[in-house]
């Protein structure tokens, strides 16, 4: 099978503003993570705050603990939007696009 | 009867799904073909047919019965982990194997592995603790089926002859479809049991006389007031947990179905949108697994609670046998068919137990995957490509699907299933600890051979080391967990009623960690792979 020349794959390189959203995306994934470990919810089922009159379990049945998981589970979703929409390796797909038939495995 | 009859339907129409998929192959002969499907899924089947991959028996009855014995708790630790880290790993991972696939024509993730590191038999023993891995799953997913179809039937279907009709429906469309016939049966499946999972829960929610009553009861009895918080679960657990999912990018079926997209774009929906997948599947399972402990009028349920109470009370007295024995009465994996049984009409019960085996099948892409990995990375590795030719490669895949489901089938009848039930366990952290294999490979241009070998061994030894000592210290009585090894009134290693706990985390927490320490300190001191190889890769994957 023919080998592509190496030297020939275009060279790919992220400006200032790219390299700040990737950054920004990182941090925003790490909090995420950190939000995961909702210990503030860890010994009760209803959202309780009484100097405000606050006493609620979403729904009427569903302890406040799994709806926090849940709305989590949302906001991942909407994280991996913005990955896919900011930080999307397209330069694979163009790259892999752009190459000849498969390439040999063997260096 | 009715119920099982309708199983038995569906059973039917998922053989035919794998035999339309035969007749559709763009070639019999191409191992590209059989393995992959071409390279060729799109959007909607690659979506659901990965997110069916990871739903398995034990995701789906595993996880209501948890949520029975530990409460609400069993979202965050195995759900809304997993709906962030595995889009995560796809995203950072799937997509970059898949590109590499495209470009150099990998089809496993052991073909990558010797390429980029230049090895040969390493990659083999990587191939074979993968393997070792991996075979738990095939096994168990045929009890789960021979469980199920003897559950869904009042016992009319014997587990044997359960067990013998899934092997057989499972290795039908494997052996003809290949991977073309397994995508369009696992995305079949996901539809399926999305849309009855939702009519489920209505269901045995009006039945229960609403779940408001159900869950205000759970909040006034002291008993059962924890399962609605996570007080009886440690922080450094629900932490620890959130190292497992990183295993689902190391298994070789989901890294080799990331090879089946035809174009990259196809993963977008599936990160995204997988995170609500999981909601979408997990919240009504766990959600009834809670439920299910104010059901006073199901006998079952009412053993198995009562089985949980003793334990308590005075499992401290018991031999450890005698408390096995009560964990497996207590044990909740049916109780979301005995809600069904008990509240919904025999005709949705069928469909409902033909979504349940839908989850439980999903041992199909295991079979295929170890298929492939057999074929590819022993049988073409080692020359039997290039003397007898791709036809060949094909038929001994098929073969390969046959005996190990026969295998897996012969064991199904003999053992235990507890014993797979902790084998997949420890598979679970075994695959985590791989991940750093993966994420060095792509990574990190430093990486060698040597780093990936000690990694391996490790991961392996490991895994060993876990289930001897869960072996051999008996699991105490629920409470505190019996001290091990300490030094200096820290506690290093417990033997906890769950498993197993290093400095209060997980082994997984430590497995990932030495395995990744393991991978960079070898790595540095040794030495490299060719400047050509490195840039073969690294110049097409720099980010």
């Amino acid at each position: 099978m023919p080998v592509q020349n190496i030297s020939s794959t275009p060279q790919f390189k992220f400006n200032d503003s790219q390299t700040m959203t990737k950054k920004l995306l990182v941090v925003v994934v790490a909090i995420l993570y950190i939000l995961h470990q909702d210990i503030w919810f860890w010994r009760t089922a209803r959202l309780s705050i009484p100097s405000l009159g606050i006493d609620w379990m979403p729904f009427g049945f569903m302890p406040i603990g799994l709806f926090y998981q849940a709305c989590f589970s949302v906001a991942a979703a909407f994280v991996m939007w913005l990955l896919v929409k900011y930080a999307w390796p397209s330069h694979l797909e163009r790259e892999v696009e752009q190459s000849p038939a498969k390439e040999d495995r063997t260096s | 009867m009715i119920p099982a009859i309708v199983v038995f339907i569906y059973l039917a129409v998922v053989l035919y799904i794998g035999i339309f998929a035969f007749r559709k192959a763009a070639s019999k002969k191409q191992a590209e073909d059989y393995f992959l499907a071409s390279r060729s899924l799109g959007p909607f089947v690659f979506l659901f047919s990965l997110f069916g991959t990871n739903m398995t028996a034990f995701a789906i009855l595993g996880s209501s019965g948890h949520a029975f014995a530990n409460g609400i708790v069993t979202f965050g630790l195995m759900a809304s982990s997993s709906g962030l880290v595995i889009p995560l790993t796809i995203f950072l991972v799937g997509t970059r194997v898949w590109a590499l696939g495209k470009k150099y024509g990998f089809m496993t993730p052991v073909q990558m592995f010797r390429d980029r590191w230049e090895c040969n038999h390493i990659g083999t023993v990587i191939f074979v603790v993968q393997a070792v891995l991996l075979v738990p799953y095939v096994i168990i997913g045929i009890m789960g089926g021979g469980t199920t179809l003897n559950a869904v039937s009042g016992g009319w279907v014997p587990y044997w002859f359960g067990g013998a009709i899934v092997a057989l429906v499972v290795m039908g469309y494997v052996f003809f479809g290949g991977m073309r016939g397994t995508a369009w049966v696992n995305t079949f499946q996901t539809l399926l049991f999305l849309l009855f999972g939702t009519i489920a829960i209505v269901v045995i929610g009006v039945g229960m006389g609403g779940f408001g009553n159900a869950a205000q009861a759970i909040a006034n009895s002291p008993a059962l007031a924890p399962l609605l918080t996570r007080e009886r679960i440690s922080p450094y657990y629900f932490f620890s947990y959130t190292f497992i999912p990183l295993s689902a990018i190391a298994f070789p079926h989901i890294l080799i179905f990331c090879l089946t997209a035809e174009k990259m774009a196809h993963f977008k929906k599936t990160v995204i949108f997988y995170p609500l997948c999981i909601l979408a599947i997990w919240l009504p399972c766990v959600f009834l697994g809670v439920m299910a402990n104010r059901v006073a009028d199901v006998p079952e349920i009412r053993a198995k609670q009562e089985a949980r109470r003793v334990l308590a009370t005075q499992g401290k007295t018991m031999t450890p046998e005698q408390r096995d024995e009560l964990r497996d009465k207590a044990a909740g994996d049916d109780v979301i068919l005995h809600l069904l049984k008990r509240y919904a009409p025999l005709w949705l019960a069928g469909l409902l137990g033909a979504g349940i085996m839908a989850a439980v099948m999903a041992s199909d892409s295991q079979i295929l995957a170890l298929s492939t990995m057999f074929t590819e990375d022993v049988f073409a590795h080692y020359g039997g490509k290039a003397r007898f030719g791709e036809t060949v490669q094909v038929q001994t895949g098929r073969i390969f699907v046959v005996i190990l489901t026969l295998f897996a089938y012969a064991v199904a009848l003999r053992a235990p299933e507890t014993i797979f039930e902790l084998a997949i366990q420890y598979a679970f952290s075994g695959f985590a600890a791989l991940s750093p294999l993966l994420i060095a490979a792509l990574f990190w241009k430093g990486s060698t051979k040597w780093g990936a070998l000690a990694s391996t061994l490790w991961v392996a030894a490991a895994v060993v080391a876990v289930a001897v000592f869960q072996q051999v210290v008996p699991a105490p009585a629920p409470g505190p967990p019996i001290v091990y090894w300490s030094i200096g009134g820290s506690e290093i290693i417990s033997r906890t009623p769950g498993g197993t706990a290093v400095w209060g985390f997980m082994p997984v927490v430590p497995m990932v960690i030495i395995s990744a320490l393991l991978m960079f300190v070898v790595s540095k001191l040794t030495r490299k792979p060719s400047q050509k190889t490195v840039s073969k890769y690294f110049d097409f994957l720099r980010a």
